[in-house]
């Protein structure tokens, strides 16, 4: 593509890193923020630059959060013995919402997935290890899509964790092979939630 | 099972056509470079979602267009069943059924079996390994449900184990558990995969000497037999045995995407002894294995292509051929040739109901 303007060339390009944007939707967004205000588009832009220089984790369960520690683990209703594994924000966003959850959080920060070069090391896994073995938590849920990585990484943590005294389970995921649980509705996630079952009585399910 | 008609947008050099097909053979006559290759083509894309001939679908738009669109109706258990694929420059290729869209392709792939006999496939004898794999494959997904999404996890699951072998020696580290992990799902896919191809192989080789003597009057022998490191061991112990092998290399080096058809004719490779007749009636003679087989399986007729038959065998043999419809043998025939009066004349002497479609 030839651009008359560097600087909407640099825009473009900028645009275009976003998942799922081509340099022609890329073109046609820089083009709508120049038809707005100034005032606006700087608001835009600085919104990102905050983000990415102020970005706060809960320093219990690692959600993103702008205190030390997030609403969840803050909130003295919480019961913290029983702990759900989720792979990100999205997913533990997508649990609040179900309303059902009473518990805790551990967000994992991604799946194992050597080709996306992502082993156990790069996420929160001697994280959730450690805060087992203070032994608060009695109860240990894996909240993972039901994709190989996500698959994967149940089976990573279920070796980690089978031999401490604790009750691991999986969410009921039968829900549908393959989707992302992002995806799943509020209520199906609710059920998949409260039938939960023993994580060595579904190893099986892709 | 039949095709009733086609039409055709942007794709390769048909800018705009619709062909209405007869149940029985359809024979396109033209001269070269009219597109009648890229008709049997299209019908190709309904049938496997691709290609026969070039798998980037984007060289198979029109010169200077962004898009083709490909549609067909087919027949299939008295129900009108129409199938779209278009492919799109931006947004990609799009199958639908009934107007409706295909989530996963490897959905669509078998509900409209076919066979294609090109002068291309002598890269079946030629070429490497893999497009003697593709084959077999593509043969399987006609009448085994399951077996291709069978196969896309065991070749994911092969690519992570790659990228995990490849982290391990450069993060110089090793994690058991992830590696046990890719194993047993190695395993449970390729032991489904290998049986499978082993009894396609099985079944074929049965019939295949039967057809090559039809299709050629000499007394060599041929043999079509499935080579896999997996006949030899199961695939838990081959995983184990190349372990230390794998992590110097980071590649898997065993498992089903090291299998292979061996071609023989005398106990020799054909590659290395057959003529290039003796070639050509081997594949055809594959082929016609392969048609016999699946019918056989699935209770009804495959769509056959015969791209430039008449090239390959004698009017004698192609008369022959062309006879299988009137013994039930074929379903649906599609041929294409330069010559409308020899294909005319070979089709009436046979007496077989036909179309004549001329392409220019
Ligand atoms: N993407 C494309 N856009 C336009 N034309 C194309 C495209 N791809 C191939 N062609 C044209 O299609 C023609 C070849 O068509 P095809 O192979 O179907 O011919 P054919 O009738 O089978 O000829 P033959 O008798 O020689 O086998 C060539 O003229 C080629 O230039
Ligand atoms: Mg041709
Ligand atoms: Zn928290």
């Amino acid at each position: 593509m030839e651009f008359p303007s560097e600087l909407v060339k640099n825009a473009v390009e900028q645009l275009s890193t976003l998942p799922g944007v081509g340099k022609r939707s890329a073109l046609r967004l820089a083009l709508h923020l120049l038809k707005k205000d100034k005032d606006q588009v700087e608001k835009f832009g600085y919104s990102f630059i905050n983000l990415i220089n102020n970005i706060n984790y809960c320093k219990e369960c690692f959600t993103i959060s702008d205190s030390d520690l997030c609403k969840v683990c803050s909130n003295q209703n919480r019961d913290k013995s029983i702990i759900c594994v989720v792979e990100d924000i999205r997913i533990m966003m997508a649990i609040e919402n179900t309303m059902q959850f009473k518990g805790v959080y551990h967000v994992l920060g991604g799946l194992i997935s050597p080709m996306d070069g992502i082993s156990p090391n790069d996420l929160k896994i001697d994280e959730l290890i450690e805060k087992v073995n203070e032994g608060i938590a009695t109860e240990v849920i894996f909240a993972l899509s039901s994709t190989m990585e996500g698959d994967t990484t149940n089976y990573y943590l279920y070796k980690k964790l089978k031999d401490k005294d604790i009750k691991v389970s999986s969410i009921a995921r039968g829900i549908a092979i393959g989707d992302e649980l992002e995806y799943t509705d509020e209520v199906t996630l609710g059920t998949a939630l409260s039938s939960r079952l023993p994580y060595s009585d579904n190893i099986k399910t892709n | 099972m039949y095709l009733k008609n086609l039409t055709l947008f942007q794709f390769k050099n048909h800018s705009e056509s619709d062909y209405i097909f007869n149940e029985k053979i359809n024979c396109f006559v033209g001269n070269n470079g009219v597109g009648k290759t890229n008709i049997l083509d299209a019908i190709h894309y309904l049938s496997f979602t691709k290609s026969y001939f070039n798998y980037i679908d984007s060289q198979n738009i029109q010169f200077k267009n962004d898009f083709f669109m490909i549609k067909g109706n087919f027949i299939k258990n008295e129900n009108n069943e129409e199938i779209q694929c278009n492919f799109d420059n931006n947004s990609g290729k799009i199958i639908k059924k009934n107007k409706k869209k295909y989530k996963k392709f490897s959905e669509h792939i078998g509900q409209y079996p076919l066979i294609i006999i090109s002068p291309t496939d002598s890269n079946l004898i030629l070429e490497g390994s893999e497009i003697r794999r593709k084959y077999l494959d593509s043969s399987i997904s006609q009448y085994k449900k399951g077996y291709l999404q069978t196969l896309i996890n065991y070749n994911k699951v092969l690519k992570q184990r790659n990228f995990l072998l490849k982290q391990f020696f450069e993060r110089n580290y090793f994690d058991e558990i992830i590696l046990e992990r890719y194993n047993n799902e190695m395993i449970k896919y390729a032991e489904i995969i290998y049986e499978e191809r082993k009894s396609f192989i099985n079944k074929l080789s049965l019939v295949f000497n039967k057809y090559y003597s039809i299709i050629s009057d000499a007394q060599e022998n041929v043999s079509i037999t499935y080579h896999s490191q997996l006949n030899e061991n199961n695939i838990n112990t081959l995983l184990k045995n190349s372990l230390s092998k794998d992590r110097v290399s980071q590649r898997t080096s065993t498992g089903i995407h090291k299998d292979d058809i061996i071609f023989n004719m005398n106990e020799y490779p054909i590659k290395k002894i057959g003529s290039q007749g003796q070639q050509k009636s081997f594949l055809i003679a594959l082929k016609l294995a392969q048609y016999d087989f699946i019918s056989n399986k699935i209770g009804y007729k495959p769509i056959i292509l015969l791209d430039d038959i008449f090239d390959k065998l004698d009017d004698k043999r192609v008369k022959q051929l062309v006879s299988f419809t009137n013994d039930g043998f074929f379903g649906q025939v599609f041929i294409t040739d330069t010559h409308q009066k020899r294909c005319e004349d070979i089709l009436n002497s046979t007496k077989v109901e036909f179309k004549l479609i001329k392409i220019n």
